[in-house]
Parts: C-alpha cells; sequence; structure tokens
C-alpha cells in the first residue's frame, strides 16, 4: 500500500527570468504514496498550487525530475504530459470546474470518455462512483441544480472514476461550509484508504487536518516540515496547529523522501 | 449519442441567441450560394438551350460569330460547297434575326425569328405541348413558347397575328423554350424567315451539317474550314462552351454571380467563426479542464468540429428549404434559378467545409490554453 506513485526529486520552478523572476519552488523533494492522504499546507503563494500542478503533470519543472508510477516525464511534450494525466491523475480544483451542461452522469462519464471507455460498462462505473459519493439520487441533476458540496463530490467521483493513481485536489474545501468540507475530506481519505490512491490535499483549514496521514509544510517555495499523524479522522484535536510543534519534526527540504 | 455530440449541442444551444445568430449566418450564406450558383447555371443553360436542343454533328456560322443569337451571315451558296466535302450527308440551312410581332390590337412587340428548312433536318422546335412541329412546313405557321402568350397576345393554336405586316397562325405551341435575351423566340419556315427577318435570301444565318455514319467528326470539320473561308465549324459542344464563355465571361455576367457566391462563402464563414470563436471563449474553462483530465488534442478538436458541424446541417437544411423555395418561385420567370441535385451535394459539402473552416480560429484558441488556468480559478 505505500508503492510510491509520484516521486519529485530536487524540483524547482521559476516564472519568468531576468529581475522580475519569481522563484515558486525550490529544491523540492516529496514522494507520494499509495494508501496515504498527504495534506498540503502553507501561507498563500508559498507555491501549493505551483508544486501540485507539476506533481500533476500540468507544469513542467525548471529543475528536477518527477516521476509518475516509475516513469520520468522529463522532457515529455504537451501531449504525453496528458497522456500521462489520463493515465494515472484525477484532479479535483477549488472551484469544481464541473461542465454546466451536463449532467452529474455526465461529467463523470465524460473522464472516461477522454479515456475511449464508453457504453453500458462505463455507465455502470459512473452509477458506482456516484453512489460511492451519496449521488445515487443525483445522476440526471445539473450542475446548477446541486449544493456546492454536491458538485464537489461530483467533481471528485469524475476524478476517481477512471481509477487514477493518484488524486490531486487544489482547496477542494475552500468554497465548501464545514460540515461539506468534513465530508468531503471523509470521501478524499477513503480513497487513499480503501483503493489505495495516493492521494494530495491543499488545503488552510486546520479542522480537516485529522484526515492526514502525513502533513507538509511548505513556505517560500521549500518544504520546511513533515508531520507523520497516526491518528485517525474523528480525532480532528490532532491536526490542531497548536499541537504541531510537538507531532512534527523539523525537516530539511531534502529529506522528506 | 455521443457523449461529444451532447457536449456539443448543449453549449451551443446554451447561448440561444448566439447560435440563431450562428445559424442566420450560415443561412444568409448558403442561399446567397445557392441563387447565385443557381441563376449562373439557369443563364448558362438559357443562353444555349438551341445548341442543346438541335441535333446536328457541325453548326457552320460565319467567323466571329460568338452565340446562336449573334449575327452570323452566309451565302446560301456555301450549303452547296458543304455538301461537296467528304463525309458530309445532309446540310439545312437555317435563318435568325429579330423581327416585330403584331398583335390583333395594333400593338408591336420584337420577337425573334428562328427560321428553320424541317425537310433537310433543320432545328425543330422540342418540348411541343399543341399541335405539330411539322407544321412549320405550311406556309406563314409558326410555333411559339406558352409562357410568351401574354407579350404575343395568343391563346394556342390557331392564333393569328402579323409578322412584318406578313399575317401569320400558330401551329403548335411548346413548353418552357425561353430565350435569355427575354425577347421570344418564334420559329418558322425558312421561307417566310426570310420574309419576317428582312433578310436577303441569298444569305443563311447558319447551317446545321450532319455527317455519314463513317465520317470523323474533327477530320471533316478541318477539311470543311480549309475549304470555305470566313466561317466556324463548330461541334454542338464548343458551340455552347463558346456561347457561354461569352455571356459569362466576357461580358462579366457570370463573374458578378461567382464573386456573389463567393462573397456569401466569406461572409458566412466569418460569421460561423465568430460564433464558434466566442462560444469557444466562453467555456474556455471547460476545454482547459478536459486538457487537465488528461484529453488529447484530437479530442478537443471533436468537440469543436462536432459544434461546427451541427451549425453546417441545421444551417443547410433551413438553406435548403429556402432555396426550393426560390427554384419554385423563379420557375416561370424569365431568369429561373436552376439548383441540380449535384449542386445541392456540392453546395452541403461547401457547408461542412466552411463550418470546419470556421472551426479553425477556434481551434486555435483552445490548442493554446494552459490546463493550469483551472488551478488558479
Ligand atoms: N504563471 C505564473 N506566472 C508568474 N508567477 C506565478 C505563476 N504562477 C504562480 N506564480 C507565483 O508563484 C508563487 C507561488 O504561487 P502559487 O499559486 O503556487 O501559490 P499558492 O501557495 O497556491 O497560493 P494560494 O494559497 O494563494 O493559492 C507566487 O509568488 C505566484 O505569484
Ligand atoms: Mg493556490
Amino acid at each position: 500500500m505505500t508503492e510510491s506513485v509520484i516521486e519529485a526529486a530536487n524540483v524547482g520552478k521559476s516564472f519568468g527570468d531576468g529581475p522580475a523572476s519569481v522563484q515558486a519552488l525550490k529544491d523540492v523533494n516529496l514522494t507520494l504514496n499509495g494508501g496515504e492522504l498527504t495534506v498540503l499546507m502553507g501561507p498563500s503563494g508559498s507555491g501549493k498550487t505551483t508544486l501540485l500542478s507539476i506533481l500533476g503533470c500540468m507544469l513542467a519543472p525548471t529543475v528536477g525530475t518527477v516521476r509518475i508510477c516509475g516513469t520520468t516525464t522529463s522532457g515529455a511534450r504537451p501531449e504525453q504530459l496528458a497522456k500521462i494525466r489520463r493515465q494515472h491523475i484525477g484532479f479535483v480544483f477549488q472551484s469544481y470546474h464541473l461542465f454546466s451542461t451536463l449532467t452529474s452522469a455526465e461529467n463523470v462519464l465524460l473522464a472516461l470518455d477522454v479515456r475511449g471507455e464508453r457504453g453500458p460498462k462505463a455507465m455502470a462505473k459512473t452509477r458506482d462512483v456516484l453512489a460511492s459519493v451519496g449521488l445515487a439520487s443525483k445522476l440526471e441533476s445539473f450542475p446548477r441544480q446541486l449544493s456546492g458540496g454536491e458538485q464537489q463530490r461530483v467533481a471528485i467521483a469524475r476524478a476517481i472514476v477512471a481509477e487514477p493513481s493518484a488524486i490531486l485536489a487544489d482547496e477542494p474545501t475552500a468554497a465548501l461550509d464545514a460540515a461539506n468540507g468534513q465530508a468531503t475530506m471523509a470521501i478524499l481519505s477513503a480513497i487513499a484508504k480503501e483503493r489505495g490512491r495516493a492521494v494530495l490535499v491543499v488545503t488552510h483549514d486546520p479542522r480537516l487536518f485529522g484526515f492526514a496521514d502525513r502533513i507538509v509544510y511548505i513556505e517560500d517555495g521549500a518544504l520546511r516540515r513533515e508531520a507523520s499523524t497516526s491518528l485517525g479522522p474523528a480525532d480532528t484535536q490532532r491536526g490542531d496547529p497548536s499541537q504541531w510543534n510537538a507531532s512534527s519534526k523539523a525537516i530539511s527540504s531534502s529529506s522528506s523522501q | 449519442m455521443s457523449l461529444v455530440l451532447t457536449l456539443a449541442m448543449r453549449n451551443l444551444f446554451q447561448d440561444r441567441l448566439r447560435f440563431v445568430a450562428s445559424l442566420m449566418g450560415i443561412v444568409f450564406s448558403v442561399v446567397l450560394v445557392m441563387v447565385q450558383m443557381g441563376l449562373y447555371f439557369g443563364f448558362s443553360a438559357m443562353i444555349t438551350t438551341v445548341i442543346d436542343h438541335t441535333k446536328t454533328d457541325l453548326w457552320i456560322v460565319s467567323k466571329g460569330t460568338k452565340y446562336f443569337e449573334d449575327l452570323s451571315l452566309l451565302n446560301t451558296g456555301t450549303k452547296e460547297r458543304l455538301l461537296k466535302i467528304e463525309g458530309v450527308s445532309e446540310v439545312a440551312a437555317g435563318v435568325a434575326g429579330f423581327s416585330a410581332w403584331r398583335l390583333p390590337d395594333g400593338v408591336m412587340t420584337s420577337v425573334f425569328i428562328i427560321g428553320t428548312d424541317l425537310a433537310s433536318g433543320g432545328l425543330s422546335p422540342w418540348n411541343v405541348v399543341e399541335g405539330t412541329a411539322q407544321s412549320l412546313i405550311t406556309p406563314r405557321t409558326v410555333v411559339i413558347d406558352r409562357s410568351y402568350y401574354d407579350r404575343l397576345g395568343a391563346s394556342g393554336v390557331g392564333t393569328t397575328a402579323q409578322i412584318r405586316g406578313l399575317p401569320v397562325t400558330v401551329g403548335a405551341v411548346t413548353d418552357g423554350i425561353r430565350s435569355f435575351t427575354t425577347t421570344p423566340y418564334v420559329f418558322s419556315g425558312l421561307r417566310d424567315a426570310w420574309a419576317f427577318t428582312g433578310l436577303p435570301t441569298n444569305f443563311a444565318s447558319h447551317f446545321l451539317v450532319r455527317l455519314k455514319p463513317e465520317a470523323n467528326i474533327e477530320r471533316t470539320r478541318q477539311s470543311i474550314l480549309s475549304s470555305i473561308s470566313g466561317i466556324q465549324a463548330l461541334t454542338p459542344d464548343q458551340f455552347s462552351e463558346q456561347s457561354r464563355s461569352f455571356w459569362l465571361f466576357r461580358t462579366g455576367a457570370g463573374a458578378a454571380l461567382v464573386a456573389g457566391a463567393l462573397l456569401g462563402v466569406i461572409v458566412g464563414t466569418v460569421i460561423v467563426a465568430q460564433t464558434l470563436y466566442s462560444s469557444t471563449k466562453d467555456h474556455l474553462y471547460e476545454f482547459a479542464t478536459l486538457r487537465a483530465m488528461g484529453a488529447s488534442n484530437s479530442y478537443i478538436y471533436q468537440v469543436i468540429i462536432c459544434q461546427a458541424l451541427v451549425n453546417a446541417v441545421i444551417g443547410f437544411g433551413i438553406a435548403a428549404l429556402i432555396g426550393s423555395g426560390v427554384v419554385h418561385f423563379t420557375a416561370k420567370s424569365a431568369l429561373q434559378v436552376v439548383i441540380t441535385p449535384v449542386l445541392i451535394v456540392e453546395l452541403f459539402v461547401l457547408t461542412i467545409v466552411m463550418c470546419i473552416v470556421s472551426a479553425m480560429t477556434a481551434i486555435y484558441r483552445v490548442v493554446r490554453v494552459d490546463p493550469a488556468i483551472v488551478l488558479t480559478r
């Protein structure tokens, strides 16, 4: 269950060049393992989204390498990166990004369709996955007919239906209230536990840290420290940042293999 | 229905107003092209109608004569010379020219006389619906088209009138023989035609030459040209082509029609391109999401091209309905819009091509979208 799915080694990223250049990531080493929910946290502008984009093959690092299920992404062209995403990665976005003109079921089917999976089998998978996020009765609803929490669950269903090895979620709960945020995290955690996927969640919300197997802290584009939590989701106390120093070990940015 | 098609249709129908605007662009463009091309074909069929309906191997006309109605003067002695040429079996003289038709109430209208020597195989009126073409053998008998009844004050076989002061009787009536000059054709016997047109009897306008079965057309044509000067010897195809190229291209009439059609294509393409582009821009985050989901370029092109095709099919359907209305409406007019099945197929292909070309701008926009934008909003 702990095989590495995504490995980032000595990853750096800068935007633009010359004096106006921004160093968004510096020498980042991070491994996402199957069966683990990793929470990435850090101040605004610290490079969380940039890191998630690089891990998800949407952005190429300036230096360093990323390996997805053993395959390096260095030098891959956009079309090849798309193929890697198609095969291995599911995204969940803060603003859901559902297709407004498609129903829940169609939104999920689309993820199978881009992979060439069609027909009754695809429909059955779609039904199952929507049922697994508690939306069995909303198959025919359009996004505008769903609450934010329901929309995010459709988005999660879409991300996992093709059974990618890794699920990357950028602030998936930011637009949701506390209860919906907890429910969303519970689903993501279950995906890691029950399906053995590598799940990375960017969040600011300390109440959600309890769902994490690992918490990675990023600041100024560098990983600062990592906390390993062995407690279950119910113990949200453990995720309290006030207890962070006690449970976390200070790490150098290169020690988080 | 495939999901790509569902997505394409929903995206299109989501903004109804824009969709209607784009359809109107296509309909406008296709109808314009259809009418222009229909006029072109109608016009070109009309220009060569006499040539196309005359069964002969060669037309002999004066040098410089461009089309059937054009002035042509040939010495009648030419007939004997033609008959002496090897391979020639039959020669019929014809006289054509303008004249005046006097209605019973004294009103004069101009007509175009086609005098024919039926006995020696001269051209014969076609589409005869009343009486027979053979009535032209009877002196002072003419054949007219029923679409000119009003102009000629006629009501069918037996109608009488005067041409250049000479009394005539309608011996037969045709249907749909219309001249592009809008001057009605009046068929008559050869002798009468000399009298009606005022042409001296030692001149004819054309000769129809029929060859012996074993004769080679091209070789006979060459020997006619080398033994008789000042004439053209043309196969029906050559004569048609010469008439068409004169009227359609030398006069600019055809060029104007083609230019109009071209303009229609350009306007249609621009309108469709504009709507597809703006629809794509509206759905840019969706396309970026598709890319983030790992959709290949070709998958994304499919969505856009599907939108273009939905536009094309619906737009063409409406345009075809309007087009058939135009055809029906102009069927009995001076200038008919002729839409052949081949033209319909060509127009459909053109519409599809036009819409796919229009999709290029949208595709150009989409391939430049950075999937990472979905994370920043
Ligand atoms: N496309 C880009 N071009 C230039 N600079 C960029 C680009 N994307 C990110 N940056 C910069 O890189 C740094 C990290 O940005 P990033 O979006 O990763 O931060 P973040 O941790 O996700 O912040 P937030 O919590 O506000 O979402 C910021 O300084 C940002 O301005
Ligand atoms: Mg961010």
